[in-house]
C-alpha cells in the first residue's frame, strides 16, 4: 500500500459540513466516478450492461439511484457512474472490465467535487443558484446547469429536500462559497 | 431565448455557444479537383440572412451536443431543433 | 411639525410612528407611507429642483412614473441618488436629501438658469457652448458637469450585496391590481403554477387608491381578501416589491425584487435586491394605466399633480396635498378626484373642465374653461383660469389635480419590437397585435379602464392562457363607468409649459425642434431629450407626440411612439452584477498543489480562471527576477518541479480514435505506437494554427490529448464539432479529464533519479525512452501516468495521479527530491525555459500564424486529410519571404529585446512600410546572461546571423539585435534523450 494521503476537494483532510437552521451543505468526499460512453455499433450490449449494473438505463436528464452504484445521463450515449470510494476506488478499472469493448470508460473521480444540500430551504437555495426548475424536479432527475458560471450536475435525490451537486473540482472553493452565500441569502 | 433541445426539452440559450451557419457541416471533399475553391467558399462565403437560418449551437453547459437550430434572425422564433449528428448523417457524412 | 395634512383613515398604520429626516429636518410618518406621502402629510410640497432650470418641484405622481420628486436616499456609502420619493417606502430612521441644488432647496443658486432659459432651449448643448473651442474643456464642461445631472454619487463601494435567482411558472401575472388579482385567483384556483409580481409594497393596484366597492367590500378590502386567498395556495407565489423590468425572448422575464429597500439596512448576509430570471409559458400583463397631465404655462409648480395621485394620497395614505384643491380635466375621471377629496373634507376650489358638457356637482363649482397659468414661488398658490366666455378667474388653491386621460401601460408589450395601436375612444395607445409570445394583456393595460372590465378581463386572460374550460366563476359587482374624454394636450399659446418635467422639456422646445427639422419622433426625443430621463417619459411622451402631430399635420398614430426598451424603471447596476464582483467576479480554479504552494509563499497569477504559481520567492530574494533566475538555473542544473495540471486534457477513446486524431491534427497519428507520445499541431479550417499539444497513446484505442491552458474549452468544442458534425460515424468518444488528474512536470538532469524513488516500475532510458508514456503505479501502488515529454528542453517527465492525491504527490516529490535540491518553479521560469528552448506558445500561436510561419510547415501531412490542410496550401500563405519564427538576441548583452517591438533592416528606414517582423516572446535568460526573444521575421530562416534594428517608437526602444536560431539551448536535443 502506498502512503499518499488524499485531501478533499476543499483541501481538508475531512469532508466539510456547514449546518444552518434551514439547510445543511455537506462536502461528499466518498464518491468514485467514471464515465461510460457506448462505442458505435455496441449500443445494445452497452445498454444491457448498464441495465444489469443499475437496474435500468438512465435516459436524458435522468439518474438511477441504485445501491451501491448509481448513474446518470451526461449526453447522448454517455453516462456517469458513481459508487462509494471506500469500496470502489478502482471503479474505472472495474467498469472497463465489465463493459469490455462495448464502451469507453474514463476515470472521473478526481474531476468533481460533490456537495449534498439538504433541508427545508433546499429549493429556495437552489433558486438562487441555477436555472433548473427545482420545484418541478422529482427524485431521479439529473440536470446539467450553470452555478456561479460553473458547469454542474444537479441531481434530485430520493428525499424531497435533498439535492446533490457535482461541480468542477478545481473550483470547489468557489462553488462552496456560492452555496454558503445562497444559504445566508435564504436564511 | 429558449432552445427546445431534442433530448432535454426547453433550455436557456445561455447554456449554448453559437457558431453560425449550419452549412459548416457540409465540409467539401478534400480530394475533389475543385477542393481549393470549394474550401474557400466553405470557409468564407457563408450566408448571414435576415430571416430564417439554420445555425449551429453547442450545448456547452449541457450535454455537449451540437444542434442545428432553424431560427428567424429577425424575430428569434425557432421552428426546428435537431441533433447535428443526425443532420450530418442525413446529409451523407460518415467517417 | 405635525402631520397637518392627514385626512381621516386609510391603509396606513397610525398605531406606529416612524421618524425620518429630509434635508436635515425631522418628521414623523407611519408604516404604509411612502416618503412622498409622509412629506405631503407634513405639509412639504417642495421636494427637488429640476434638471436644467433648477425650478422648484414637488411630486407629480404617487407611483413609479414619478419625474420630479427625486431624492438622495440614505447616507454614506448607501446614498442612492434619483430615488423616487413616491415609491420609497418609509422606515424608521429614513434619511433623505433633496438633490440638484446649489445651496438650500429653497434658495437654489442655480435657479438663475431659469432666467437664462432662452439660452438653454432644445439642443442648447449643440449651439451655446461651441465657441471659442478652448473654452470647452476649461470652462464650459466643468461648469456643466457641476450643474447638470440629478443626484450625486457617494463614490464609495456599494456595501450591499445583490442576488440573482431563477423561477419557473405556468403563468406570470404582472401587476396585482383588479385585473392581476382576478387572473391570479382564476389560475391559482385551477392549480396552475402562478407568479404574481407587483412593484408596490402593497398589492391591490388602483383598488387601494379608489373608493369603489366590489360586491359588498371596499376595493381595498376585496384586494386584501384576494391576496390572503392567493397566499394560502401552495402553487401561487406572491412577489410584492417586485418590478418586472423586461420581457425577453420566449417567455423569459427579468424582475427585480427589492428585498431590503424598505429597511434601514439589510439583514446580515441578505441581499438588498434580487434579480430574478423568470421562465414562464404564459404571461398576463396587468400593469394598469398611468394618468397623463395637461400642459399649460407654469404647470410645474409644487402642488400641481396628477388628479389620480391626489386621489391616491387621499384614499390610500389619508393625505391631502393641500386643504384647497382645484382640478383641471378633460374627462370624467377628473371629477372622481374632486368627489373623493370633497368627501374627505378637502375644499374644492373648482373643477375646470375643457368640455362644454362636463358633469355638474352639488358640492363644488364646475367651470368650463382652461387653466392658463399659475402662481407661487416655491409652491402653487393660485391658478389662473380662462373661462369659455373669455373671462378670467383666479382660483386660490395649494394643489391642482390634472387629468388628461389615461395611458395604458403598454411598455412590456413592446419589448419584442411590438408596436402599440391607437384607440381613439380612449385617446391613447393600447397594446398592438404583435405581443411577446405567450403574453395576454388585461385590465387598464389593455384599455379596459373600469373595475368591472379589469376583473373580467383578468379572469378571461388567465382562462385563455391556461386553456381552462368550463363556466367562468361569477364576478362581484363593480364600477363599470364608460370612458368619456375629449382629447386635450396643451393650452393654446403656452410656451414655458412643461411636458417632460424631469428633463425640463417644454412645449416651446418641441415646437423649436420641429422648426429646426427634427421631424421623426426618435429625432425629437434625442434633440430635446424628451422622455430620456430616468422616468423614460411615462407622463410626458404622449404630450410631445400630440404636439408634434399637430405641427406636422399628422395624426398621433402616424407620428408613432419611440421604442420602449427594458428596464421598465431605473434599476441599480449592482443587481445586474449580482454576486459576481470583486473576488467573486468569476470562479477560481485552484491547482492540486495550490495549498502546498500557498504554504511556500508562492506568488500566483491568474491564467483564465486558474491561479497558477508564478514564482516561489525565497527569503532574501527582493525581486521576481531573482526568484525566476534561481528556479531556471536550478532546474537546468539538477531538477525542478512545476504544476502543469492546467493544460487541457481530453480522453479520446474508440476504435477510430487514431483516425480522429489524424483529422484534427495536421501531422500524422495513425502510426504512433502504443506507449508513445507525439507533438501535434491543430489548424483551423482556414489553415491558421489553432492550438498545439501532445497526444499520448495509452492503448490501440485510447489517447490522452493535451491542449494549451487557454484553449482547453474551445479545442474541446472543436473536437466535438468534428466528431458530431463532420465524422458522425467515427467510433470515438471524448471526455475532458483536465481536472481528473494532478499533473506535474519534473524536469532537469536529475529528474529520472528523483522519479525512480517513487515510481514502482523501471524508467531507465532503455525501458522508458524520450516520448514514452505508460500507466504506472507509484509509492507502492497508487495508479499514475507517466509521460516522458519536455517543455523545458531538459530530460523531463510529466507524472499524473488522481487529483485527490496531487497534494500528497507534490509533498512526496519535494521530500524525496531534497537530496537533489529539487526546486519548485512557476509559470515565469516555465516561460523562460520554453523561450530558451524555442518552443512556441500562445504568443506565437496567436490566431494569425500558420504552420509555415512557425517553421512547422513540413509537419502538415500530405498523406491524409486534416482540418485546415487544404486552405493551408493557399498561395498567399506560402509566399516567398513569409514570416518565420526566429530567435533574437541583443548585440550589446545589456540591452533588452522587449516583446511587441518590431524588426527593421539594419540600414533601412524605420517605418511601417519597411517592417520586417516583430517580437512575440521575450525574457532574460539566466543561462546565457542576456535577454533573448522569439519573434517572426520575413524570410527569417534565411537570415540567421543578420544584424537588425529592433524598435518600438511608442516606448522609445531602439536596440541593435542579431537574428539567431530559436533554439538557444541544446539545439540538437541531446538533453531530452539523455
Amino acid at each position: 500500500m502506498h502512503d499518499l494521503m488524499p485531501i478533499t476537494a476543499l483541501g481538508g483532510t475531512e469532508a466539510r459540513i456547514d449546518a444552518f437552521d434551514h439547510v445543511t451543505i455537506t462536502e461528499n468526499d466518498g464518491l468514485a466516478l467514471a464515465s461510460v460512453a457506448a462505442r458505435i455499433g455496441h449500443e445494445k450490449p452497452c445498454h444491457a450492461t448498464l441495465k444489469k449494473l443499475l437496474g435500468a438505463v438512465p435516459g436524458p436528464g435522468k439518474a438511477i439511484l441504485h445501491d451501491p452504484e448509481a448513474g446518470f445521463w451526461m449526453g447522448p450515449d454517455q453516462w456517469m457512474i458513481g459508487a462509494p470510494r471506500a469500496t470502489h476506488e478502482l471503479l474505472a478499472d472495474q467498469l472497463t472490465t465489465l463493459f469490455g469493448e462495448t464502451a469507453s470508460v474514463t476515470e472521473q473521480s478526481g474531476a468533481w467535487v460533490c456537495f449534498d444540500v439538504t433541508g427545508p430551504a433546499m429549493q429556495d437555495l437552489c433558486e438562487r443558484l441555477c436555472a433548473v426548475p427545482i420545484r418541478r424536479m422529482v427524485a431521479g432527475d439529473a440536470q446539467r446547469t450553470m452555478i456561479h458560471q460553473l458547469g454542474c450536475f444537479v441531481i434530485r435525490r430520493q428525499d424531497a429536500d435533498h439535492i446533490r451537486i457535482l461541480g468542477p473540482r478545481a473550483s470547489a472553493g468557489s462553488l462552496h462559497h456560492a452555496l454558503i452565500t445562497a444559504a445566508h441569502s435564504t436564511a | 431565448m429558449i432552445i427546445d433541445h431534442p433530448l432535454l426539452g426547453p433550455r436557456d440559450s445561455a447554456e449554448f455557444t453559437y457558431m453560425g451557419d449550419a452549412r459548416l457541416i457540409d465540409r467539401p471533399d478534400p480530394d475533389a479537383g475543385t477542393a481549393a475553391q470549394d474550401f474557400y467558399e466553405y470557409g468564407y462565403l457563408r450566408d448571414n440572412p435576415a430571416g430564417w437560418h439554420d445555425e449551429l449551437w453547442f450545448h456547452e453547459a449541457g450535454d455537449r451536443s451540437w444542434l442545428v437550430i432553424t431560427r428567424n434572425t429577425l424575430t428569434h422564433e425557432i421552428s426546428k431543433v435537431q441533433l447535428a449528428r443526425d443532420v450530418a448523417r442525413s446529409r451523407g457524412r460518415s467517417k | 411639525m405635525t402631520q397637518s395634512n392627514r385626512i381621516g383613515r386609510a391603509q396606513v398604520d397610525f398605531t406606529k410612528t416612524l421618524k425620518f429626516s429630509f434635508d436635515g429636518k425631522s418628521y414623523a410618518g407611519h408604516p404604509g407611507d411612502t416618503l412622498a406621502s409622509a412629506l405631503l402629510a407634513n405639509g412639504v410640497r417642495l421636494m427637488g429642483r429640476s434638471f436644467k432650470y433648477h425650478r422648484p418641484r414637488g411630486p407629480l405622481s404617487a407611483g413609479s412614473e414619478e419625474p420630479n420628486a427625486l431624492v438622495e436616499l440614505r447616507s454614506g456609502a448607501r446614498q442612492e441618488p434619483n430615488t423616487r420619493a413616491t415609491t420609497a417606502e418609509l422606515f424608521d430612521g429614513l434619511f433623505a436629501k433633496s438633490q440638484n441644488r446649489l445651496g438650500s432647496l429653497k434658495f437654489d443658486l442655480l435657479s438663475i438658469n431659469d432666467r437664462f432659459a432662452n439660452f438653454l432651449t432644445a439642443g442648447f448643448y449643440y449651439k451655446t457652448f461651441m465657441w471659442p473651442a478652448a473654452f470647452w474643456e476649461k470652462l464650459y464642461e466643468p461648469i456643466i458637469r457641476k450643474a447638470a445631472g440629478l443626484g450625486s454619487l457617494s463614490l464609495k463601494d456599494d456595501p450591499d450585496v445583490y442576488d440573482k435567482g431563477f423561477l419557473h411558472c405556468d403563468l406570470l401575472i404582472i401587476g396585482a391590481g383588479p385585473a392581476g388579482l382576478s387572473a391570479a385567483l382564476t389560475a391559482g384556483r385551477a392549480g396552475a403554477d402562478v407568479i404574481l409580481a407587483d412593484e408596490d409594497f402593497r398589492m391591490g393596484g388602483r383598488l387601494n387608491s379608489e373608493t369603489f366597492a366590489i360586491g359588498d367590500a371596499s376595493g381595498a378590502d376585496w384586494a386584501a381578501t384576494a391576496v390572503a386567498e392567493l397566499a394560502s395556495l401552495p402553487n401561487v407565489r406572491l412577489m410584492k416589491r417586485t418590478t418586472v423590468i423586461g420581457a425577453f425572448d420566449h417567455g423569459i422575464y427579468g424582475a427585480v425584487e427589492r428585498v431590503s429597500d424598505h429597511m434601514h439596512t439589510p439583514d446580515a448576509g441578505k441581499p438588498r435586491q434580487v434579480l430574478w430570471r423568470i421562465y414562464t409559458k404564459h404571461t398576463v400583463l396587468a400593469a394598469g394605466a398611468i394618468e397623463r397631465p395637461i400642459a399649460f404655462e407654469n404647470n410645474d409648480r409644487p402642488g400641481i399633480m396628477l388628479a389620480s395621485a391626489l386621489r391616491t394620497y387621499a384614499n390610500r395614505f389619508a393625505v391631502a396635498a393641500d386643504r384647497r384643491v382645484a382640478i383641471f380635466t378633460n374627462n370624467d375621471d377628473g371629477h372622481r378626484t374632486a368627489a373623493d377629496l370633497h368627501a374627505r373634507g378637502v375644499k374644492i376650489a373648482a373643477v375646470v373642465d375643457v368640455r362644454p358638457n362636463a358633469p355638474s356637482s352639488m358640492d363644488y363649482e364646475v367651470l368650463h374653461g382652461q387653466v392658463v397659468d399659475t402662481k407661487g414661488r416655491l409652491g402653487l398658490t393660485f391658478a389662473e383660469v380662462k373661462l369659455a366666455d373669455g373671462s378670467m378667474r383666479t382660483l386660490d388653491c395649494g394643489a391642482l389635480g390634472l387629468s388628461g386621460g389615461w395611458n395604458p401601460n403598454v411598455h412590456l408589450t413592446c419589448h419584442q419590437r411590438g408596436r402599440p395601436t391607437w384607440n381613439a375612444d380612449l385617446a391613447a395607445f393600447v397594446p398592438g397585435a404583435d405581443l411577446p409570445a405567450g403574453m395576454t394583456v388585461a385590465g387598464a393595460a389593455q384599455g379596459d379602464l373600469s373595475t368591472a372590465g379589469a376583473l373580467s378581463g383578468g379572469a378571461k386572460a388567465a382562462r385563455q392562457a391556461l386553456g381552462l374550460k368550463g363556466r367562468m366563476a361569477t364576478l362581484s359587482e363593480a364600477e363599470d363607468a364608460p370612458v368619456n374624454i375629449t382629447p386635450f394636450w396643451y393650452v393654446e399659446g403656452c410656451s414655458r409649459a412643461w411636458l417632460d418635467q424631469q428633463n425640463d422639456v417644454t412645449v416651446k422646445d418641441v415646437k423649436l425642434s420641429h422648426q429646426e427639422g427634427f421631424r421623426s419622433v426618435e429625432h425629437l426625443k434625442r434633440y430635446t431629450t424628451l422622455g430620456m430621463a430616468t422616468d423614460q417619459g411615462k407622463t410626458s411622451n404622449m404630450g410631445g407626440l400630440a404636439i408634434m402631430a399637430e405641427l406636422a399635420g399628422k395624426t398621433i398614430p402616424e407620428v408613432g411612439t419611440t421604442i420602449f426598451r427594458p428596464p421598465y424603471t431605473p434599476t441599480a447596476i449592482g443587481v445586474f452584477a449580482g454576486r459576481h464582483r470583486e473576488q467573486e467576479f468569476h470562479p477560481k480554479r485552484l491547482t492540486p498543489s495550490h495549498k502546498w504552494a500557498e504554504e511556500q509563499g508562492a506568488v500566483f497569477v491568474e491564467v483564465g480562471n486558474w491561479l497558477r504559481a508564478q514564482w516561489f520567492p525565497l527569503p532574501g530574494e527582493t525581486t521576481w527576477r531573482a526568484s525566476v533566475d534561481r528556479e531556471v538555473l536550478a532546474t537546468r542544473k539538477s531538477v525542478g518541479v512545476c504544476d502543469v495540471t492546467t493544460l487541457g486534457k481530453v480522453d479520446v477513446q474508440g476504435t477510430d480514435a487514431a483516425a480522429f486524431l489524424n483529422k484534427i491534427y495536421c501531422n500524422g497519428f495513425a502510426k504512433l505506437a502504443v506507449g508513445k507520445t507525439r507533438y501535434g499541431l491543430m489548424l483551423r479550417e482556414d489553415g491558421i494554427a489553432m492550438d498545439d499539444g501532445t497526444a499520448a497513446r495509452l492503448a490501440e484505442d485510447h489517447f490522452v490529448v493535451t491542449t494549451t491552458t487557454a484553449n482547453a474549452l474551445p479545442v474541446y468544442r472543436h473536437m466535438e464539432f468534428v466528431r458530431q458534425c463532420l465524422c458522425p460515424d467515427m467510433d470515438v468518444q471524448l471526455i475532458s479529464t483536465t481536472e481528473a488528474w494532478a499533473q506535474y512536470a519534473v524536469a532537469g538532469p536529475n529528474s529520472r533519479k528523483l522519479l525512480e524513488k517513487i515510481v514502482d516500475q523501471d524508467i531507465s532510458n532503455d525501458a522508458f525512452p524520450f516520448m514514452a508514456c505508460t500507466n504506472i503505479t507509484i509509492c507502492g501502488g497508487l495508479r499514475a501516468r507517466l509521460f516522458r515529454i519536455s517543455f523545458s528542453g531538459e530530460l523531463a517527465y510529466e507524472i499524473a495521479v488522481p487529483t485527490a492525491y496531487g497534494d500528497a504527490l507534490m509533498r512526496k516529490i519535494i521530500e524525496v527530491g531534497a537530496e537533489f535540491d529539487v526546486t519548485p518553479y512557476g509559470t515565469e521560469a516555465l516561460g523562460v525555459m520554453r523561450i530558451e528552448k524555442g518552443h512556441a506558445a500562445g504568443n506565437e500561436l496567436n490566431g494569425t500564424t500558420t504552420a509555415q510561419n512557425l517553421g512547422m510547415g513540413r509537419m502538415i501531412s500530405k498523406l491524409k486529410d486534416s482540418i485546415g490542410k487544404t486552405l493551408s496550401q493557399r498561395e498567399g500563405l506560402n509566399a516567398d519571404g513569409d514570416l518565420r519564427q526566429v530567435g533574437i538576441k541583443p548585440v550589446d548583452p545589456g540591452d533588452p529585446v522587449p516583446a511587441g517591438a518590431h524588426l527593421m533592416n539594419a540600414d533601412g528606414p524605420i517605418d511601417a512600410a519597411h517592417d520586417q517582423g516583430y517580437v512575440t516572446s521575450a525574457c532574460y535568460s539566466p543561462n546565457l546572461g542576456h535577454a533573448i526573444a522569439l519573434g517572426f521575421l520575413k524570410n527569417g530562416s534565411e537570415r540567421l546571423g543578420e544584424r537588425m534594428q529592433l524598435v518600438s517608437p511608442l516606448t522609445k526602444v531602439h536596440v541593435d539585435v542579431e537574428i539567431t536560431s530559436a533554439h538557444f539551448i541544446d539545439p540538437e536535443g541531446e538533453r531530452l534523450r539523455a
